[in-house]
């Protein structure tokens, strides 16, 4: 846990996170309608959706199931009873004029997420996870003058989880949003797709003069990527030290990041905050959770990314760092381990798949699932490394192939001649030769001039065509040179 | 057997059907024409091709051997559920035109079990009333007499049953609505405990409150309605999860030691004090106290009791009641369905004209009760204050019944008054709904069945409440009643 914040112009950075996580069940939150993204406009609306007149919401315990994952998940108490409330209020895109959402007693409450900022590990207190359903769409293009609404979003069944306003930088909220999001994708709860809006954020950002009381916040709504999350936390906080810095005085809003133009813009303040006059949903019963229905999901839950990066600490002795990394996802966890089973070589293939493979997938946009090069094959090319058949750098030229083409490791490195001379003999006869053609080097060497072993190792692999293990070549000529 | 028709209740209407006497389409032909002669405004949807298509339907599946009380027997629904063959409004202009994609739990199961709706009767607004004044679609009279209110707010329901325009109608109960307007007409209404019947398709009031039963001229009618409209909907999150109950069969359970003569024995019938204050109606009072003594005569033994937050329930109801109301009514903001102003300029006008154009005063001062209860600020002194005071009057219930099995009193402080009298004066028409108040509060089984005339020989309701599931145990001891008197077979001499 971090212990000092790093100032901006001297203030203390605030920020607090609200993330919206949409649950991956195939039926809304209240009703039996699909939840698939990208259907055509109220396709996917019943009547429940629609509101008519005499419906009422029926809970889906899949959306239950998915809170209490993520309440075991994040070590957090899963409320053996909890509310569902009504938020009231008018909107086109809500059909009821209310949203059931739970307010004063969350299905759960506390827990904490881990996440590590560079090298440096971070825990986030979470406040509470509580679930809700979404509103529908207003869509405002393509009706002069009119707004077209698609409900096929009402209903949706969301987890909102709130942090505590534990974050010090845009980079902490921006690793704890994403270890947040790999989290939900890991427990199978939400597919994490952020382009649909499956997770989205909003952030409390507020600053302060070390050691004073918390600043007055503002909430930056609906930041659906990493990018804009940072480039928004980013402005707002320019923004608000510019004003207190003018004199001014930070007030309480709501606020829009804007992609293109990078800025914040308010919304509402709070002067005009509506009076959303929550109570119980009298059509909904106390959620409860008997003790039993939180075993059986436990007992089904896969095993967590911080006890499978213990265990890569554990069984594999990886370091901390490179544990986190290697579980950034379930697929990631089994992939290292698949290679690192495979190869006997854990720290390797640690090594390459934060460098060499990360880099490549970065770059070509993809997950681990999607990497041409299999862990087998990456084990195979590693194995070769360690046995000394290949150099590092030999190694990089066949995994660059086996990225752009495929093939198999060993025909690889037979096809490009990057099999290091294992022959003891035939290297100690081309050391023979080399040490013969470069008298002079030999006799500055013996005259105490280090640099002149350097030539000569240099000779050795050119003369070797680089196929030599340069370590072996160095304890060769070493003992030639009676050193 | 056409012309007494009208005159049987539904257990008989069932027999005659199923000995052959008569034929659904004859019993439907029959009530249609008198549904279409109604002068009372309790039909608001005579609905003739879809009764008599039903009735063919029913005939039909006697022929082919199916049997059922309530195969081919005339019902109709209370305009506050929802029906895919007729149109909706509760009541309201908001609703004018509203045609429902699904017919509500209740209705669909009184279908399924083979009964013709003739129609959709009349209703206060929202089912917010209780003299069926509140109706966009004008009051309903009375059929003792058409000067008076029939009750509220299922005074289309109680006036069609009571006019002998249908045997049994459907009704909701939030504070009183089923039983008071039973009491007001002479019929037999009773309300389950909350949760019996599915809320699905009853467009919500107060949906903590809210519960749908039966009114028709005899206990026995109400029992074979009730086993047919009630049980467990999945679709309803409220609805209680046990398996359908045959409540006719509990009706007729006799007690241990009853005899022939005596079969309430042993049943200790609690009279809260509250329920008989000295403001109470000499006539009301009277009549309740007459019955009450019959059925001492059946073996019955009265027992003083207290319900001391009686006047109280008042209050609370008119906190709760609105609160969800104001909430409930949101959905009608003219963006997906009913009225919609025909002008406004933008979205905030659209939402104030529509619904100030179409809503009623009464529905409108209840939303605006309801909303301020809600308010930030408010909500602790109002709505939590009330919900703590309904668990308090829950309890005193419980205290009751540790001394009685049933409690007794009137269903209102007064027979049915003047049309007009309490329109102006909606504070006067809350208080008189204090005597039903209490089990709706609590969410007992509560039942109105005739007790007699009093003052401009207007029917008296007595009403019993039960404890929770205690249908069978009222409902038993109302048909023993009946067995003994015939109140409840005198009819209006109009109709």
């Amino acid at each position: 846990m971090a212990t000092t914040s790093k100032l901006i112009r001297g203030y203390e950075v605030v920020i607090g996170l609200e993330t919206h996580a949409q649950l991956s069940t195939r039926s809304k939150i209240f009703s039996g309608s699909s939840t698939q993204f990208g259907a055509a406009p109220n396709t996917q609306a019943s009547a429940v959706d629609l509101a008519l007149p005499g419906t009422l919401p029926v809970m889906n315990r899949g959306a239950v199931e998915r809170a209490i994952r993520f309440g075991l998940a994040v070590g957090a108490t899963v409320a053996p009873l909890s509310i569902f409330a009504r938020k009231n209020y008018f909107y086109p895109d809500l059909p009821k004029g209310y949203q059931i959402s739970q307010y004063e007693t969350p299905v759960v409450q506390g827990g904490s997420v881990e996440f590590f900022v560079g090298d440096q590990r971070h825990v986030v207190q979470l406040t509470r996870a509580h679930l809700e359903e979404d509103a529908g769409k207003s869509l405002h293009e393509d009706y002069a003058g009119q707004t077209g609404i698609d409900l096929n979003r009402a209903g949706t069944p969301l987890l909102e989880i709130v942090s505590e306003p534990d974050m010090r930088s845009s980079a902490e909220a921006v690793e704890y949003a994403k270890a947040l999001h790999a989290l939900v994708v890991w427990l199978d709860i939400c597919d994490g797709n952020m382009q649909e809006g499956s997770f989205r954020c909003d952030a409390n950002v507020s600053v302060r003069r070390p050691g004073a009381e918390y600043g007055t916040r503002r909430e930056i709504k609906n930041l659906n990527s990493f990018k804009y999350l940072q480039q928004a936390i980013d402005y707002e906080i320019q923004w608000q030290i510019d004003l207190i810095e003018d004199g001014g005085e930070v007030q309480q809003a709501t606020v829009l990041f804007n992609p293109d133009t990078g800025e914040t813009r308010a919304m509402r303040t709070k002067e005009d905050a509506h009076d959303y006059r929550y109570f119980p949903d009298p059509d909904l019963p106390p959620l409860v959770i008997a003790p039993d229905w939180v075993e059986r999901v436990r007992a089904g839950m896969p095993e967590l990314p911080r006890l499978m990066a213990e265990r890569f600490q554990r069984d594999y002795g990886l370091p901390a760092y490179d544990a986190s990394m290697m579980t950034q996802s379930k697929a990631f966890g089994a992939w290292f381990e698949a290679a690192a089973k495979a190869s006997g070589q854990p720290k390797l293939v640690a090594n390459w798949l934060m460098g060499e493979v990360s880099r490549r997938l970065n770059a070509e946009d993809k997950d681990i699932g999607q990497s041409p090069v299999s862990a087998a094959t990456l084990a195979a090319l590693i194995g070769r490394i360690a046995d000394g058949t290949i150099s590092n750098n030999g190694a990089r030229q066949v995994f660059d192939v086996l990225w752009s083409e495929g093939g198999e490791v060993d025909a690889l490195i037979e096809a490009k001649g990057l099999k290091q001379m294992s022959d003891s003999g035939e290297l100690e006869r081309i050391l023979d030769e080399v040490l013969a053609a470069n008298a002079k080097s030999v006799e500055e060497f013996r005259a105490g001039k280090d640099k002149a072993f350097n030539a000569l190792v240099g000779q050795a692999m050119k003369a070797t065509k680089g196929k030599a293990n340069p370590s072996q070549v160095n304890e060769l000529l070493k003992k030639k040179l009676g050193s | 057997m056409t012309a007494a028709l009208h005159t049987l209740g539904v257990a008989e209407l069932g027999k005659a059907i199923a000995s052959g006497l008569t034929s659904s389409v004859e019993a439907t032909q029959a009530l249609l024409a008198r549904a279409k002669a109604d002068t009372l405004n309790a039909f608001l949807v005579v609905d003739e091709a879809g009764a008599l298509a039903a009735a063919k339907a029913a005939d039909a599946r006697r022929a082919a051997g199916e049997a059922g009380p309530l195969l081919g027997v005339p019902v109709a629904h209370k305009d506050i559920f929802v029906t895919e063959d007729t149109p909706t409004t509760a009541g309201s202009r908001i609703l004018e035109g509203y045609r429902s994609p699904f017919d509500a739990t209740v209705v669909a199961r009184l279908k399924a079990a083979g009964t013709v709706s003739l129609g959709k009767l009349n209703c206060d607004e929202f089912a917010m009333g209780s003299a069926n004044e509140n109706s966009a679609f004008g009051p309903v009279r009375n059929p003792w007499d058409a000067t008076r209110v029939p009750g509220g707010s299922s005074g289309g329901s109680a006036a069609a049953v009571a006019a002998q325009l249908v045997p049994a109608a459907t009704g909701t109960d939030t504070g009183g609505s089923i039983r008071q307007p039973a009491g007001f007409t002479g019929v037999t209404g009773i309300k389950p405990t909350y949760g019996v019947c599915s809320r699905f398709g009853m467009i919500a009031f107060a949906s903590s409150l809210d519960q749908a039963g039966p009114l028709a001229r005899t206990a026995e009618d109400c029992a074979l309605l009730l086993s047919a409209m009630s049980g467990f909907d999945e679709r309803d999150s409220t609805s209680v999860q046990k398996p359908p109950q045959d409540f006719h069969a509990q009706m007729l359970a006799a007690r241990t030691g009853a005899s022939a003569a005596r079969p309430l024995e042993g049943l200790r019938i609690g009279l809260p004090k509250e329920f008989f204050p000295a403001a109470l109606a000499a006539d009301v009072g009277g009549r309740v106290r007459a019955a009450l003594a019959e059925m001492e005569k059946l073996g019955a033994t009265l027992v003083d009791v207290s319900l001391p937050r009686t006047e109280l329930s008042i209050p609370v109801y008119y906190i709760i009641a609105p609160a969800e109301a104001s909430s409930n009514l949101s959905r009608f903001d003219g963006v997906r369905f009913g009225h919609r102003a025909a002008k406004y300029d933008g979205l905030l006008e659209m939402y104030k004209k529509s619904r100030a154009e179409a809503f009623g005063a009464e529905v409108k001062r209840r939303i605006m009760i309801g909303t301020y209860v809600l308010s930030h600020g408010y909500y602790d002194a109002y709505y939590l204050q009330a919900q703590k005071l309904r668990r308090m009057i829950a309890d005193d219930f419980q205290r009751c019944f540790e001394r009685c099995d049933v409690i007794a009193g009137p269903v209102a402080p007064t027979v049915a008054w003047k049309l007009g009298d309490k329109s102006d004066d909606p504070v006067a028409a809350y208080l008189a709904d204090i005597f039903t108040l209490p089990a709706s509060l609590a969410g007992l089984p509560g039942m109105s069945l005739p007790a007699g005339f009093g003052e401009g020989n207007l029917p008296v309701g007595l009403q019993l409440i039960g404890n929770y599931f205690q249908e069978g145990t009222l409902l038993h001891a109302a048909h023993a009643f009946q067995q003994a008197t015939d109140w409840h077979a005198r009819a209006p001499s109009s109709f």
